[in-house]
């Protein structure tokens, strides 16, 4: 899923300014279930919000709703009445989620409530961990289903750099595992090793980032 | 001979080499180079120039190189994949080979996080490895990275760097095979205090013959203050300082001269153990002692074979 986490409320203020009537608008998918932009925290944060003003010595009027998934037209249509009646959006979706309500009411300020962390998975209770750095050109079948490129802090190709001790990356060794330990335990584990003496090549970064936004076209499902 | 340099010579010839590093100054500081050039000249057959080590913002190497040279010291520049990518790397290979250097140390490069710009972003287009395989490539097939031929190709002497002291052992031999294989020609290991734990991974290396197919230098640093080794021991990752050295240095009356002699004992010490080939000493802000540890191991004076390199553009 795609994880995030709410922006310092002094920030969120700073963005909303002097705007005294808010549409927050949250996301029931990625962000509900990382406890980012669900209902439960568009209602928090509209409290939050109204707490803050009420210190300034001001009012707000806050209206709350929550999309089903605001990456999608059709469902951001389903608030459109909403919407149009407001001057300032501020959305608790990922960043897709904001430029979507951006690009579909050209007129309207929508800020972002949320900082987009990364593609990952949750690790513990209340903790998610990146897994996944949307290379454009998926490598997971040669190092053990464990990402170098997502998970090593220099995303090395052909083994750990010197900075690995104990199964911790010199990076921060209280909160990062070393990718390339938990790669060599793993090939050892599948009698793979031998898989880990083949030299990477340099990696074609043609598929990531670098081109400007990327695209994905699927011929048989066009109209 | 495949670059020519004195360096490689020495190792060729089987005689026991030795480098020393010197660090680049953080400012442009132009006799800052030529003071320790001066200092190392004659007391090593090659120095080494750190890539803005630990992500601080120095001299360029390759700059600090021309310097050096002119100084009658043969350069090994260091060059990192933090920093640039294949473009800027092979750009660079291309300028310092122009310049007369003829060996290079391919590293990873610390992460920024250590350094003075935390907030820069890290390059990492390719790895130590591929870095490796990109000059040998350059050299040998006279070809940059992306297939166009180079006319006129660089001369140079491969280096890599290994790390006996850093998880998982096994794989630090298998990493070093990677090196050779690629076209690591010289290998610098990290600094050496924990002699048990470098055996042990030497013997694996030679298990593998795989010093009969590289000039293996063994680091070595002389520790200035128990602080330090303390510093070391506790802070950076991949060093190995056994409790019996940070006991003498605490104990020391002289720091200095106990850390000097620590230094000499750990030489003695690996010069007995077959398979390396040469001597590598990081005396960090400490270029001065180099001569005294290069006289006191009884390898001064050095041999000279390229009287011509050092200087030669």
């Amino acid at each position: 899923m795609i994880v995030a986490d709410r922006k310092p409320l002094q920030e969120i203020m700073n963005m909303i300014g002097d705007c005294e009537r808010l549409l927050i608008v949250g996301c029931n998918a990625c962000v509900a279930i990382c406890m980012a932009g669900g209902e439960k925290e568009v209602s928090e944060l509209a409290s939050l919000i109204k707490i803050a003003k009420k210190k300034q010595g001001k009012t707000i009027e806050i209206t709350e709703l929550v999309t089903e998934r605001q990456c999608e037209e059709e469902f951001v249509k389903e608030i459109e009445k909403e919407i149009k009646e407001h001057d300032v959006i501020l959305s608790m979706a990922c960043g897709v989620g904001v430029q979507l309500i951006a690009k579909m009411y050209e007129g309207k300020i929508v800020y972002p409530a949320l900082n987009t962390k990364f593609m990952g998975l949750p690790e513990e209770q209340g903790q998610w961990v990146e897994t996944c750095a949307g290379c454009g050109d998926c490598r997971l079948a040669d190092f053990g289903g464990i990402c170098p490129i997502a998970r090593c802090s220099k995303s090395l190709l052909n083994g750990p750099c010197g900075g690995s001790v104990d199964g911790k990356c010199e990076v921060d060794p209280d909160n990062i595992e070393c990718a390339w330990q938990l790669i060599y335990d793993r090939m050892k584990l599948l009698g793979q090793l031998d898989k880990l003496l083949k030299i990477e090549p340099a990696k074609s970064w043609k598929t990531s980032r670098d081109g400007g936004p990327r695209k994905v076209i699927k011929e048989d499902a066009r109209l | 001979m495949k670059s020519g340099s004195n360096l490689e010579a020495v190792l060729n010839s089987g005689k026991f080499a030795v480098t020393a590093e010197l660090g680049p100054p953080k400012s442009a500081n132009k006799e800052f180079v030529i003071k320790r050039a001066q200092i190392l000249k004659d007391h090593i057959d090659a120095a080494n120039l750190t890539d803005n080590q630990t992500a601080i913002v120095r001299m360029s190497s390759i700059a600090a190189s021309r310097i050096v040279m002119d100084q009658g010291l043969e350069p090994v520049i260091q060059i990192t994949c933090r920093d640039r990518n294949r473009i800027a790397i092979q750009s660079d290979v291309l300028g310092a080979a122009a310049l007369g250097v003829k060996n290079i140390l391919c590293l990873t490069g610390d992460h920024q996080c250590f350094g003075n710009h935390p907030d820069a972003k890290n390059v990492f287009d390719i790895d130590s490895i591929q870095l490796v395989g990109v000059l040998k490539m350059m050299r040998d097939e006279q070809k940059v990275l992306g297939g166009d031929a180079i006319k006129t190709p660089p001369q140079i002497f491969i280096g890599a760097a290994a790390n006996p002291f850093a998880d998982p052992l096994e794989f630090r031999v298998i990493r070093l095979e990677k090196k050779i294989n690629a076209g690591a020609d010289f290998i610098q290991t990290q600094c050496i205090f924990d002699i048990k734990r470098f055996s042990q991974w030497m013997s694996m290396v030679k298990d593998k013959g795989l010093d009969k197919r590289v000039h293996i230098l063994a680091g070595v640093t002389p520790i200035k203050s128990y602080n330090m080794a303390k510093h070391m021991a506790e802070n950076v990752s991949g060093i190995s300082v056994p409790q019996e050295i940070l006991k003498r240095m605490e104990g020391a009356k002289d720091p200095k001269e106990e850390g000097l002699n620590i230094c000499i004992e750990i030489i003695e010490e690996l010069k007995q153990i077959k398979g390396i080939h040469g001597l590598h000493i990081m005396a960090i802000q400490w270029e001065e002692v180099v001569p005294e540890i290069v006289k006191r191991v009884g390898l001064f004076p050095r041999p000279k074979f390229n009287k011509r390199c050092a200087g030669e553009t």
